[in-house]
């Protein structure tokens, strides 16, 4: 069935297939995908564990005084994250580093390992992304509530801003706040899956030979934009999360 | 080329919500040619600002998302 | 929509998405909204965070923090040493000055010492030499002298023998007496 939609299509010119990349599909065999069944997403996601380990544990197995490159990369990852979380969050977020760190090396390495060649970006979907924004989302609101009891609805009342309006700016920091899981999840999952698209089609333009040239050029442009976009959206999720957290820890506007 | 007048209306409104993307672009700009002009009358306070610079990108890129997914919801699955 | 995609899963993976598949007629959609997938997904990830988790803060931070720790500990101590090394380095300077400075003076002393008895042995020398001459020349004066008185002598006994011969060949009677006093008077004057 397929084979029949597919060579339809290739008879009237041109084939996109751009979503075929993001399909989830079983690793060994065909079959129903269960929660324990192992998929390209488990494939994935382990290379991201691996590359994780790969760059902070194994080049930082010499201790060395003076770094090799491996470990320079390991120490900047870690100060560019520490000094982040230190400079939003404040002093009294830094006992929450490893769980941003977490977060930070897990999305950047898997954005860039879904940038190789016939990947999988796990990062594109909404699914994976969903779960992190809402887990940072309710992470940091039981936090909120925890530190600073009652206060922490002093978030949504806005002390100074005219009485009258204090109601409708409360409603709109409400919806505001209700929407940032869903902006925050969205927002990363929308720009791999968007970069990846566009990368699909200028290859699908690549089968007519007249515009092939542009087209891969296009490519190559649209890849070096997207090897900036991995680095800015892993970078964008943990500073959001680092406020989110600070309005946790300090709600007073 | 035969199809029906939903899948007509899918792919306009594809198209129409692609507008957003390119409307987000332009806030997007705004946001850093702002930046770079305060910058340049203070330089020695941009880089501390840098943080909030893209905090403001994502904000604003996200609404643009949203538009394109919107796109992507119409052309694929509705 | 759930139900479709779990068809189509089951018919085989590859007709479930795209536009090939929409063409069909089959509202397939976007992988990323197949409902299906999503406890697979979820639980992947969850394992995925919780072992990058596990690995982060078990291994990789302390272990990080502790080089930075310890570099920085050991740029203080660089640091430290290197002042050290710095003010005994300049101590030394001040003493090789010191010594350079005690030395030239020293030599100065020496050139002078020398000098002086140079001058000494030379002033010695010259006043020696001074007195030798001054002895010379008094003997010689002396020399002088006595000849000169010999000389003298010598006149006036000339002086009064020829006298005395005139005398008596004049014939005359020399009378010493006399004529001693006329040659001495003649000399005197």
């Amino acid at each position: 069935m397929a084979t029949e939609a597919h060579g339809a299509e290739q008879g009237g010119g041109l084939s996109f297939h751009p979503m075929d990349q993001f399909i989830v599909k079983p690793l060994f065999g065909d079959g129903p995908i269960a929660w324990y069944t192992p998929t390209n997403v488990t494939l994935w996601m382990a290379l991201t564990i691996l590359a994780v380990i790969a760059l902070l544990v194994l080049s930082t197995s010499r201790r060395a005084i003076v770094p090799s490159r491996g470990q320079s990369i390991a120490e900047m990852a870690y100060g560019f994250v520490y000094k982040m979380v230190e400079d939003v969050t404040g002093k009294d977020g830094i006992k929450y580093f490893p769980y941003i760190m977490t977060l930070f090396m897990f999305i950047v390495c898997a954005n860039f390992l879904g940038l190789l060649p016939a990947s999988f970006t796990t990062t594109s979907h909404i699914a994976v992304t969903a779960v992190m924004g809402f887990g940072v989302f309710f992470a940091v609101t039981i936090l909120g509530f925890i530190k600073n009891g009652t206060k922490f609805l002093g978030l949504f009342w806005v002390s100074s801003a005219p009485l009258a309006l204090r109601p409708v700016l409360a409603i709109i920091e409400l919806i505001s706040y209700f929407v940032r899981p869903v902006s925050h999840s969205i927002r990363l999952a929308g720009n791999m899956m968007a970069g990846h698209a566009v990368l699909k089609v200028f290859a699908g333009f690549a089968q007519v030979t007249a515009i092939a040239p542009i087209a891969v050029l296009g490519v190559t442009a649209i890849y070096g934009l997207e090897v900036l976009v991995a680095f800015i959206q892993a970078y964008v999720f943990t500073i959001l999360t680092c406020v989110y957290l600070r309005d946790a820890l300090h709600p007073a506007h | 080329m035969e199809g029906d007048i939903a899948q007509l209306g899918q792919f306009i409104g594809a198209g129409l919500a692609a507008i957003g993307s390119g409307t987000a672009a332009i806030g997007v700009g705004h946001v850093a040619g702002n930046f770079l002009a305060g910058a340049l009358r203070n330089p020695s306070g941009a880089a501390s600002q840098t943080a909030t610079l893209f905090i403001g990108i994502a904000f604003a890129e996200a609404l643009g998302i949203f538009s394109f997914l919107v796109a992507l919801l119409l052309m694929f699955a509705v | 929509m759930a139900t479709e995609t779990q068809e189509a899963v089951g018919e085989g993976l590859a007709d479930a998405t795209g536009v090939a598949a929409h063409q069909a007629g089959e509202a397939a959609g976007m992988p990323q909204l197949d409902l299906s997938t999503f406890p697979n997904q979820i639980f992947w990830l969850v394992v995925s965070l919780i072992v990058i988790y596990l690995v982060l803060s078990r291994v990789a931070l302390p272990r990080i923090g502790a080089i930075l720790a310890e570099r920085a500990g050991t740029i203080t101590n660089d640091i430290a040493a290197a002042e050290d090394l710095k003010a005994r380095a300049a101590d030394a300077e001040a003493a090789y000055d010191k010594a350079l400075a005690d030395a030239r003076s020293e030599a100065q002393r020496i050139a002078g010492e020398a000098r002086a008895d140079i001058q000494a042995d030379l002033d010695a020398a010259i006043a020696q030499a001074d007195a030798d001459i001054a002895e010379r020349t008094a003997e010689s004066e002396k020399a002088i002298a006595e000849i000169r008185a010999g000389a003298l002598e010598a006149v006036n006994t000339v002086a009064r023998d020829t006298a005395s011969e005139l005398v008596a060949a004049l014939g005359g009677t020399p009378d010493a007496d006399a004529i001693g006093a006329a040659v001495d008077t003649r000399i005197k004057g």
